[in-house]
């Protein structure tokens, strides 16, 4: 009974001293809205919206595949925090979100809650299966393809969504977010008619994928896209399936390959090399590479690595304009 | 029917009835969501899953093959779910429950199926517990049947491990099934910076998932003593746990988390025997900010068990009439023991691992004493993960025990998961 006694001290002093600092003024609250979002792209949104009103924290890293992120316990203590949770859905953040959101202990962002905001409400999703689904398909996604914010379009919808739920938690500043929207998205649809202008020779050119992740992207600019160097979505390459790959690649003169930072650049550079496709390594999310810092930033990366494989691909237009070295 | 039989029986007609009334549910929402075919026949009943359900529902099934230089491998291998005999252990076959109860609860449930050496199947109630959602004050009460938050390995389930068999110190010092019973705890996340938790929890002191408290051991001697069931007369009867872990970011690449865990209660070797456990934890994680499905990463987990067991004073009369009889004193027992394991998984799917293990106890009365002679091990691990829902395992065992010569095992374990994709946890 003593040394349960002893035990029960130890801890209350342990408690004591934690509480002590607990109650010492944490920071003072400078924003109007603290928001977590599960990516940075999200997050760039986000803060595009909401302005200084708005404080945000991504959880994810620009550079990392987005279905394996570390639910770390410093994200706890933001989800804890948060007034809001953006969140892209269909089952983007299905491996990591849900224990974090658990253990944040959060109401306002529990499921349903005004404060938990899936972001793809208004997105038309690509790629919802029709038929059945299993798992001796790979990571086929039940609820469509996640990856639908590298198609701007659907980030113009996105931050459409997001001024408006901002209003709903933070009513005074409902005009702000309106205002800050209006000028995101008016600037966004500016650009994409440049961006579109740039890639026009693309359009309709055959491409190949290391991961089904460029659908939005493909659909956005016309792309085709004809085979993915996975032989099933989360399935590591295999030399059969790369080899047949090659073959269609070379037969169809496919001239570009699409990559990103997180997928083995040696595997994407042999099958370049040998069919003669040039590599386009596309940043998937604010915080993916150098100078990529915003929404805009992002997409501008990813029509100037599309056009500089276009251009360095000699078969790379479908237009028989050869003008390559 | 035997009675393991009728448990399974029972166990799969609780599994078949959780299901059955989603059924319906799956195919309303099936025939109002895709616009085109409306119902169909042929497409799978969704029974449970990722999405719009009720229940989430898994099966993850861990098997060993495998031999060693010690004919009796369960005195070696201190886990209630490690391999057991040379050839085929089947070590953990997991069915998962969980889902939002309301909007206040979420409830788990994990039942566990094994296959003893005897062949005779063994059903568990590992856990079964509610989650309070949305207390004030950033409170979270767990209640039910539960793993004590003690240290790292020992709230964590078999195939979570990152080697195929449980530390030596958690065996010896918390069961072989680890430590865990009905009870309540409560944990407040503390509103500092910084993550930081504190846990404090009562549950059932018996049974042989109390293996350190009151734990009748069926009736054989624990440390040269024969166990007697004391009961519940006050508080201090019970179990109590507390701890408190913390976790910095070193870098955006680097993550550390630590703990301080203790937990009291008395033991079944005297009439006011009590037993004390304290413990402490570290890992501490690198994962490249170019990670492809969580490779590379680098990791490091540790964790220091010490043992306070006062044993009663116990008189035996010796089987051979010549021998004097066994008499033991009223003493205190110190345990204590470490593991250390590093992890690197150097390549999308493969991760090499090693780990060091290390127990002892100060010499008693009874002596000598196999549950408490020193033991070091050494093992080197390889595992392939082809997918998130499987892997293969191989490990090498190089044991010794005090006094004796040095063993080897090997252990090739397999896994796999159907169901649905249950979040990690760091």
């Amino acid at each position: 009974m003593k040394r349960t006694e002893n035990l029960l001290v130890l801890f209350a002093a342990v408690g004591s001293i934690v509480l002590g600092a607990a109650l010492s003024p944490v920071t003072a609250r400078a924003a109007e809205l603290r928001v977590v979002a599960s990516t940075p792209d999200l997050g760039a949104i986000a803060k595009a919206v909401g302005g200084d009103r708005v404080d945000v924290t991504s959880i994810a890293r620009g550079t990392e595949d987005p279905h394996f992120v570390d639910p770390k316990p410093s994200h706890v203590v933001s989800l804890n925090r948060a007034d809001a949770l953006v969140e892209g859905g269909a089952e983007l953040e299905l491996g990591w979100l849900p224990r974090l959101v658990e253990s944040s202990r959060n109401a306002k962002i529990a499921t349903g809650a005004p404060g938990r905001i899936v972001a793809n409400a208004g997105v038309q999703l690509l790629e919802i299966p029709t038929g059945p689904v299993d798992r001796s398909m790979g990571d086929v996604h039940p609820g469509g393809n996640p990856h639908y914010l590298l198609d701007p379009r659907n980030a113009v919808i996105v931050a459409e969504d997001l001024s408006r739920r901002f209003a709903a938690l933070d009513a005074s500043g409902a005009e702000t977010y309106r205002a800050n929207a209006a000028a995101f998205t008016s600037d966004l649809k500016s650009r994409i008619q440049g961006w579109e202008a740039r890639l026009a020779s693309l359009r309709g050119a055959k491409v190949v994928e290391y991961h089904k992740l460029f659908e939005y992207l493909a659909s956005w600019l016309g792309l085709d896209i004809v085979g993915q160097v996975e032989p099933k979505p989360g399935i590591p390459p295999n030399p059969q399936h790369v080899a047949a790959l090659e073959a269609k690649m070379r037969t169809e003169k496919v001239p570009v390959l699409l990559a990103t930072t997180y997928h083995p650049s040696e595997v994407t550079a042999e099958i370049a090399h040998r069919t003669g496709a040039a590599v386009a390594t596309i940043p998937t999310s604010v915080g993916d590479g150098e100078g990529n810092t915003s929404y805009v930033a992002m997409v501008e990366q990813i029509v100037t690595a599309l056009a500089k494989a276009a251009k360095s691909a000699p078969s790379a237009t479908p237009a028989p304009s050869t003008e390559g070295h | 029917m035997n009675l393991a039989a009728r448990r399974v029986f029972r166990a799969l007609c609780a599994l078949a009835f959780a299901s059955f009334p989603l059924a319906p549910l799956a195919w309303a929402e099936d025939a109002s969501s895709s616009g085109s075919g409306g119902f169909n026949w042929t497409a799978p009943i969704r029974v449970a899953g990722a999405g719009p359900a009720y229940l989430n529902l898994s099966l993850d099934a861990l098997f060993a093959v495998g031999t060693s230089s010690e004919a009796d491998v369960t005195s070696l291998e201190l886990g209630g779910h490690d391999p057991s005999q040379r050839g085929f252990t089947v070590q953990n076959v997991e069915v998962v429950f969980d889902g939002a109860v309301d909007p206040y609860l979420r409830g788990a449930a994990n039942i566990i199926f094994q296959i003893d050496p005897e062949g005779e199947t063994v059903v568990e109630l590992e856990e079964a517990y509610l989650v309070t959602q949305s207390l004030p004050a950033d409170l979270q009460v767990k209640a039910g049947q539960y793993l004590t938050e003690l240290g790292r390995i020992n709230s964590r389930h078999p195939h979570q491990w990152d080697f195929v068999d449980l530390p030596l110190v958690n065996g010896r010092l918390l069961g072989g099934d680890g430590l865990r019973g009905p009870g309540a705890r409560l944990s407040w996340l503390i509103p500092l910076p910084f993550y930081s938790e504190l846990i404090a929890g009562v549950q059932n002191s018996q049974g042989e998932t109390a293996a350190s408290f009151r734990n009748e051991n069926e009736g054989e001697p624990l440390y040269g003593r024969i166990p007697e069931d004391r009961g519940v007369n006050d508080l201090g009867d019970m179990l109590w746990s507390g701890r408190w872990a913390s976790s910095f970011d070193v870098t955006d690449e680097q993550t550390l988390v630590f703990g301080f865990s203790g937990v009291g209660g008395p033991n079944a070797t005297g009439a006011n025997t009590h037993t004390q456990i304290y413990g402490a934890d570290l890992f501490w994680k690198w994962k490249s900010p170019r990670a492809e499905q969580g490779f590379p990463f680098a990791s490091f987990t540790t964790e220091v068990l010490y043992r306070r067991y006062q044993a009663g004073a116990f008189e035996a009369e010796p089987e051979d009439p010549e021998e004097p009889p066994l008499v033991l004193p009223h003493e205190t027992l110190d345990d204590w023991g470490l593991y250390a394991q590093a992890s690197y998984g150097f390549t999308r799917g493969w991760v090499a691992g090693l780990r060091g293990d290390y127990v002892d106890g100060e010499t008693g009365a009874f002596d000598p004493d196999p549950d408490r002679s020193q033991r070091v091990r050494v093992s080197p691990v390889l595992t392939w993960y082809p997918t998130e829902f499987s892997k293969l395992r191989l490990q090498y065992n190089l044991d010794r025990v005090e006094d004796r010569a040095y063993d080897h095992s090997i252990w090739l374990s397999a896994e796999f998961l159907i169901g649905s994709h249950g979040a990690h946890s760091f």
